[in-house]
């Protein structure tokens, strides 16, 4: 059945050669636990990545019940956690995910780093690498707010005021994320909101498919 | 041996997509059960609640009653205003009816309409009642008006959860 409907698709579109190319390569030697068991540590990108996916598939459900406002966001995370059916695992699966891409991200950087696996030709994707590490530390530090509980509000108050301390263009900043002056309220959790949900993902997917299409270009850095 | 031998190419794809199935359907389940959980709470029944109507103040012509109630969605609590148009049929009954259309859910009047004397009115598609809540043919309604159950109480009306009327 799927193989016909795949047929009638690939005869009409050649879509073969387009995941072919995606897929269907050969994992080199030194990258394969099979052979050299130490080559696990090839696997902290795709776990980063694979984390990645849960977080954007458990944060899109978490929206169904979330509200980014004062009066309601707290409510309405207490509600999803304990009334509706497994509100605690998806939002655990949020919260602790949010820990463990860091986590990943930070195991697969030691990786590329004491490899050297960032030098010539692959410097772009250092670089890139590193746009998609700040993405990650702004979405953990945006999404931290959502809860609105009091550690919520306390910890964006200190990163508020960290902004704030940057020379120059420091009170424009803060006020930029905070949305007022002097409040730390409805502006600032709906800002966090829509930087959280729709603005750095929209960065993470394009820095990703950026970070990929170069290691498929480039292939993996050889054995040391 | 079997006919059906089973190549390693083959054994290695079910089980990797056996597996990876479990793994997904593990990942995909609580989200999947917490997105459908408003299907599948447990209706509340609904209390009785009282209106401002006393029973001796009923006729056989309709009245429009609003009663207020506390209506609780998810996390948000606030009062709400419900309403009834109640009268007294031929056979001395109270009879509340619920001013939802069965259309599309518009809001009916009685007696608004100059060319249909004492009927349920809907203005969005012209629909019409009779007084008893039954459905004129030909207009867009295809059931009769929800029924409120009544119930008295110190002199004044109650009314519970209004239901679609039997034998519709």
């Amino acid at each position: 059945m799927l193989n016909k409907i795949y047929d009638w698709v690939d005869e009409r579109l050649d879509i073969t050669p387009l995941w072919r190319d995606i897929a269907d390569h050969e994992v080199p030697e030194h990258v394969n636990p099979a052979h050299h068991f130490s080559a696990f540590v090839y696997c902290f990108g795709g776990l980063t990545f694979f984390i990645t996916v849960i977080q954007i598939l458990s944060g899109m459900f978490l929206t169904m019940y979330y509200v980014p406002d004062i009066k309601n966001a707290w409510e309405s995370v207490y509600y999803l956690q304990n009334q509706v059916a497994f509100g605690q695992i998806v939002r655990g699966m949020h919260h602790w995910g949010a820990s463990l891409v860091i986590v990943m991200m930070f195991l697969h950087t030691l990786r590329v780093f004491f490899q050297g696996a960032y030098k010539k030709p692959r410097e772009l994707n250092w670089i890139v690498g590193v746009l998609i590490f700040f993405v990650m530390l702004a979405l953990g530090l945006t999404g931290y707010l959502l809860p609105w509980d009091m550690k919520a509000l306390f910890a964006t108050k200190v990163t508020l005021q960290i902004a704030e301390a940057v020379p120059l263009i420091g009170p424009y900043i803060k006020v930029l994320l905070s949305g007022h002056s002097t409040i730390v309220g409805a502006q600032t959790l709906t800002r966090f909101f829509a930087i959280h949900v729709f603005f750095l993902p929209a960065a993470l997917l394009g820095l990703m498919g950026a970070h990929f299409l170069m290691i498929r270009k480039q292939g993996i850095s050889g054995p040391l | 041996m079997s006919k059906h031998r089973v190549s390693r190419r083959q054994f290695l794809n079910y089980t990797l997509t056996g597996v990876g199935g479990f793994m997904a359907a593990g990942m995909l389940m609580p989200m999947v059960r917490f997105a459908v959980d408003p299907m599948l709470k447990a209706e509340d029944a609904g209390d009785f609640i009282a209106t401002p109507l006393k029973v001796a103040d009923i006729t056989a012509e309709p009245q429009k009653v609003n009663f207020s109630f506390t209506q609780k969605d998810a996390w948000y609590e606030s009062e709400e205003t419900g309403t009834a148009w109640v009268f007294k049929n031929e056979a001395g009954e109270i009879v509340a009816l619920s001013p939802v259309c069965k259309h599309l859910g518009c809001v009916v009047d009685w007696n608004t309409d100059k060319k249909n004397p004492n009927m349920f009115f809907c203005p969005c598609h012209y629909g019409l009642y009779e007084k008893d809540g039954t459905n004129v043919p030909g207009t867009p309604p295809l059931a009769p008006l929800d029924v409120y159950p009544t119930r008295e109480k110190d002199g004044f009306l109650y009314v519970g959860k209004a239901e679609p009327r039997k034998g519709a």
